[in-house]
Order: structure tokens, then C-alpha cells, then sequence
């Protein structure tokens, strides 16, 4: 068994058979004309053709994949209306002596290349649209139709495949595709996401040496493909489409009903994500919200803290595709067991009990500011709340919101804009703060209940310690009263109370949870539907 | 002659598909319509000249149109650069 690996553009696993897709090079060669009038006429026939077929794909496209997506046809029609572009083929035929085939190609190459040079990935990217649109030209010129060939469902593997390719690509039978090229960027992926077509991109030369029949198993998930897959493997991944295919259906039924028990008690999931990359993944799972943004993806990784810029860009990016649903960032949570270098923190015995999150912050208040100027900044272009991790004083609280009213009282100054009335939470998950909650209540918005770290301090076990998972309960009942405590204190002081640790997803506690009037549960994307349909199947005792 | 000055707001600067849209706009009226940012100009017409610009989130792209429908252009650009860009 081989396992290639390439870039994962869209999720699912596929088995089947290798379909090897090859366009049909066109052939160009450089023919002299004599009647360069009945040539450019030729091409303008030919130009007309292409008009009309971008205008039947994107037709097509609109359909399968809705019209901000199928735009790309229309990027291509434009190109062929640019005046450049055709001037120059003119040129040539006319200059050169040449066919409409070679002044196509050249002009093509040129202006690919006026892309490819670009700084920005996504223009790069551009010179790839160029050649499909004279490619398209080139093959009517040369009188060639398109071929079929696929006959059964499979893989289709090729070298690359153009947008107008990957929209043709018929669902029925294709189960999934791999190519050696291509990049996250093209508008290849773009469209295979949209048509939830599992694609994996990137895999490189080896991929082209499999054969047409050839079986292989491809994880969309994994980015990975195994050819001729020994039977392990194949248990092991048809398990894996199962799940896949259940939590697709899970979300065909689920998707859009309310997060209401039977007697009408509702509560509000929101999802827990680490990197804008997720935030589709929560859309896509009907959250109502991010409950928990963890900002660490900004820091880690890095040789230097990022400016107020990288991090206000990312920070907006995120509201604004959640589009005015709530998403709430935690500030910086890291300690010493976390890969930040250049914070210069020393090692620590017990980093969970150490120097770390607000801590760093109260004690470095040029990078906190700087994490709440971008975060403010934010604020504007979005419905953004703000939470701070490890709190343990009233004191702590109070220096946080003092620096925010010098943070606003700067932008004012500065004239940048801001939502005034962001909401201030903290995560409750020391003891302290579970313990004080009833005066903590009274200085914020809202609390989130961070249950992982809650539950290894109130038990005083280390949850990455495998010997001590006997002694661990997470349903340990020191918890469970600390929680409830946490609730009632939260709504005597008419605040909301969510809970974003793992424990909110576990559907054995959702009554519990229910019953003491949590207002919200933040957890996985993936895990929010299977919530839903828990919710909707209770009805709360009395 | 008419003209104005826009600060592109979005990262993804100008883009294919706002590219487009300005071409797609710009085709309506008879006036010649230049964008520049900083020294490099070209046509609005023309897809591969705006793109060319290769004009990015902050750049600031100056707009003129010359013609008997310039006064109408500039406005309905500019108000296409807003709701866009």
C-alpha cells in the first residue's frame, strides 16, 4: 500500500477507482497566413464561440455552485473583451504573418506572466485563468470538441484542472478528485468546496503514475490517499465515511431548527475555534455564535509578537464573516508550555499554576494594550465581546477595565472607530473565581465557564497525567456544585453565564445544564448539531 | 474633467471580481476613465490593465473620467468603490 499526501481543499472520503483525466495538449504551431484580414475575422468567429460558451458555463455554474462563485466565468468573458488583450493578438496575426492559434498563445503567455510576477498570492494565481480562457479560444480555433470518457464513478486524478473543468465535473460521477498541482488559492478549490466534492491538490508528479482502475481511498480530511489500501485500512476508512456521511445527514435535518427543548426551554450553542480557518466550519454547523475565540493562533509560531495590524485584520476578518453573530475573543492565553519564544518565559514546574495569561498581560501592559487597541478596532466592524482568562481577583479586573478606558480614551483621540459598549467577561476557571463569583458577577458582563482547567484545579489533578484518570470524575460532584454556584450567582447579578469547556459538549450533563439556566454552550464545531438534537429530545422535569 | 480619490478598505485590494465590476460600470458611459495608483494608471475598460495595478488594501486609487459623461461616471464609481472596495 503507497500513501501519497497533498493538500486537503474539501473534506469526505472516497473509494473507488483512479479515472487519469489528461486534457488534450493543443497543438501550436506557427503557420504563416497570407490574408491576415480573413484570419482576424476567424479569430473574432471563434471569440464570439467562446462568448457563448462562458455564458452557458456560467449558466451552469450559477446553479451548482451559486453566482458569487460561478463569477469567475464571467472574469473569463471579460478577459476576452479586454481591449489589450485582443489588441495584441491582432498585432501579431498582423505583424507576424501569424494564425490566430500562435498570436493566441503568445498573448496568452504574456499576459499569465504579468500575473505570475505578482507579489500577491491570489493575482498569481490569475495567470492560471488566462490560460483557460485561451485555451478555451485555441481549441475552437483548432475545431476541437470535448471529449467524455468517464463512464462509472472514481477518482479522478489529473495534473490540474481549470475552473471550467471543475464545474463540468458531473457530481454523479465523480467521487472525488486529486491533482498534482493547484493551490488553496485557485478558484479550483474554491468551486470543489462549494460543490462538496472531497479534493485533495498538491499531491505532486507520483500521483500521475497511478493507473486508470487502480484502487485507492482518498481522505479529504487528511489530505492523505492510499493506493491499492490493504484491508485495515479499508475497514478503518469506511468507518470514517460512515461517521462522515451521519454527521451530513445530522446536519440536513438539524440545520436551521432551534436550540429548544421540548417544553420550550432554549439556550444558545455557539462553536470554539482556534484560527479563522474555522470559522467556516462553524457556519457551516448552524452556530449561533463563537463562544470562544482563541486568539494563540496570532502568537505561536512566531519570532515576534504581532503588531496591533496582523492582529486587528485578523480579528475583523472573523466578525465580519460571522456577520453580526456574536464572537467572543479570549485575550492571550499562553504559558511556558506553549511555543512563544520570543516572551521570553523561563521554564516552570507547574506552568498551570504559573506565570501565564492575564498575568503576562497585567505585568506587560504594551503587549495587552496592543492586543485590545486591535481588538476595539475590531469592534467596528462587527458584534465582538471580550474575555480574559485566569482571573482571580476583583483587583485583576479592574486594572484590566482601567487600561480599556485608556485604550478607548486613545482611539477616540486617535479618531479611529470602535464599539463603545463592548461586552467584558472573564472565564471563570480558578477556584477563586468560581468561589467569589457572586462579587466577580457585579463587575462584568458575563462569565464563560472554562471547565477544563476548572475541573484539574478543583480536583488538584493534572488532566494530562495518565495515571491519574481514576481519580479524575468530569462529572465530579465539587464540580457540578461549583458550576451551579457559578449560575446562580451569574443571574442574581443579571449577567449570562456560557460554558466553553469540553464539558459543555458532553450530553450527559446537557439537562443538568439546562436545569440551572446556562445560557450558552460554546464547544466544536462538528459537535453542535449532535447537541441540538440532544436538547430537542429532552423536556426538563418541572 | 472629473475625478476622486478612494483608499481601498479590504485586504484583498482589487480583486477579480471587483475588477469586474468597475470594467462592467465603466463600459456604460462614453468618457475615458483612468484609475492610478501612485504612478502606475490604466483604462477602467479594461480587466487586464485594472488587475495589472495590482492594487492592494490601503493603497489609495485615483479616479478620472474625461468626457461628456464624466460627471456621471465619477459618481456612479465612487459609489461603486464604496459599496465594494
Amino acid at each position: 500500500m503507497q500513501i501519497l499526501e497533498g493538500k486537503s481543499v474539501f473534506g469526505g472520503i472516497a473509494i473507488g477507482e483512479v479515472y487519469q483525466f489528461t486534457r488534450k495538449a493543443q497543438a501550436i504551431t506557427l503557420q504563416r497566413i497570407t490574408d491576415t484580414q480573413a484570419e482576424i475575422a476567424r479569430f473574432e468567429q471563434a471569440r464570439i464561440q467562446a462568448q457563448m460558451q462562458l455564458s452557458a458555463l456560467y449558466t451552469h455554474a450559477q446553479k451548482r455552485v451559486g453566482a458569487e462563485n460561478a463569477e469567475i466565468f464571467n472574469i473569463h468573458a471579460m478577459m476576452l473583451d479586454d481591449a489589450d488583450y485582443l489588441s495584441s493578438i491582432a498585432h501579431i496575426i498582423r505583424t507576424q504573418n501569424a494564425n490566430a492559434e500562435y498570436a493566441v498563445s503568445v498573448t496568452a503567455d504574456n499576459f499569465a506572466n504579468l500575473f505570475s510576477g505578482m507579489a500577491d498570492a491570489y493575482m498569481r494565481e490569475r495567470a492560471a485563468d488566462v490560460h483557460d480562457v485561451s485555451e478555451r479560444l485555441i481549441r475552437i480555433l483548432n475545431g476541437d470538441t470535448d471529449s467524455g470518457g468517464l463512464r462509472a464513478p472514481a477518482i479522478i486524478v489529473a495534473d490540474d484542472l481549470a475552473p471550467s473543468e471543475t464545474v463540468q465535473l458531473d457530481r454523479e460521477k465523480v467521487l472525488a478528485f486529486v491533482t498534482a498541482k493547484g493551490s488553496k488559492n485557485s478558484h479550483t478549490a474554491i468551486l470543489a468546496r462549494t460543490m462538496n466534492i472531497p479534493a485533495i491538490i498538491g499531491v505532486g508528479a507520483p500521483v500521475l503514475s497511478l493507473v486508470c482502475g487502480q484502487n485507492v481511498i482518498v481522505d479529504g480530511f487528511t489530505g492523505k490517499i492510499y493506493v491499492d489500501p490493504d484491508a485495515q485500512t479499508l475497514a478503518e476508512m469506511r468507518q470514517k465515511m460512515q461517521e462522515a456521511q451521519q454527521q451530513q445527514q445530522l446536519l440536513k435535518t438539524l440545520k436551521g431548527l432551534e436550540n429548544e427543548t421540548k417544553d420550550g426551554r432554549k439556550i444558545k450553542l455557539y462553536a470554539n475555534i482556534g484560527n479563522p480557518g474555522d470559522v467556516a466550519q462553524a457556519l457551516q454547523n448552524d452556530a449561533g455564535g463563537i463562544g470562544l475565540l482563541r486568539s494563540e493562533f496570532l502568537y505561536i509560531g512566531r519570532r515576534d509578537a504581532p503588531d496591533e495590524q496582523t492582529q486587528f485584520t485578523a480579528y475583523r476578518t472573523i466578525a465580519q464573516s460571522m456577520a453580526g453573530k456574536t464572537v467572543i475573543i479570549r485575550t492571550l492565553d499562553i504559558g511556558a508550555d506553549k511555543k512563544a519564544d520570543y516572551l521570553g518565559l523561563d521554564t516552570e514546574e507547574n506552568p498551570a499554576l504559573g506565570y501565564r495569561a492575564v498575568r503576562i498581560c497585567l505585568d506587560r501592559p504594551a503587549l495587552f494594550k496592543t492586543q485590545l487597541r486591535a481588538i476595539y478596532r475590531a469592534s467596528a466592524f462587527g458584534s465582538i465581546a471580550l474575555m480574559v482568562p485566569m482571573i482571580i481577583s476583583v483587583d485583576e479586573i479592574l486594572r484590566i477595565k482601567q487600561i480599556i478606558e485608556e485604550v478607548k480614551a486613545e482611539l477616540t483621540a486617535d479618531r479611529i472607530a470602535f464599539n463603545a459598549n463592548v461586552p467584558f467577561g472573564i472565564m471563570i476557571e480558578t477556584p477563586a473565581a468560581a468561589i467569589l463569583s457572586d462579587v466577580f458577577a457585579r463587575h462584568v458582563d458575563f462569565f464563560s465557564i472554562g471547565t477544563n482547567d476548572l475541573t484539574q484545579y478543583v480536583l488538584a489533578a493534572d488532566r494530562q497525567n495518565a495515571k491519574l484518570e481514576p481519580f479524575i470524575d468530569a462529572h465530579h460532584p465539587a464540580l457540578l456544585r461549583l458550576i451551579q454556584t457559578v449560575a446562580e450567582n451569574a443571574h442574581r447579578n443579571n449577567i449570562w453565564v456560557g460554558i466553553c469547556g469540553e464539558l459543555a459538549a458532553d450530553v450527559s450533563l446537557t439537562e443538568f445544564f439546562l436545569s440551572i439556566g446556562i445560557d450558552e454552550l460554546s464547544v466544536s464545531p462538528s459537535l453542535i448539531l449532535p447537541l441540538r438534537q440532544k436538547i430537542r429530545s429532552i423536556h426538563l422535569k418541572n | 474633467m472629473n475625478e476622486f480619490t478612494y483608499t481601498l478598505c479590504h485586504d484583498t485590494g482589487i480583486h477579480a471580481r471587483p475588477a469586474g465590476l468597475i470594467v462592467n460600470e465603466a463600459k456604460k458611459y462614453s468618457c475615458k476613465i483612468t484609475l492610478c495608483v501612485g504612478e502606475k494608471c490604466a483604462d477602467a475598460k479594461g480587466l487586464f490593465g485594472i488587475m495589472g495595478l495590482a492594487a492592494k488594501g490601503g493603497d489609495t486609487v485615483h479616479v478620472t473620467c474625461e468626457g461628456a459623461d464624466a460627471a456621471e461616471a465619477c459618481n456612479a464609481l465612487k459609489t461603486l468603490f464604496s459599496e465594494n472596495l
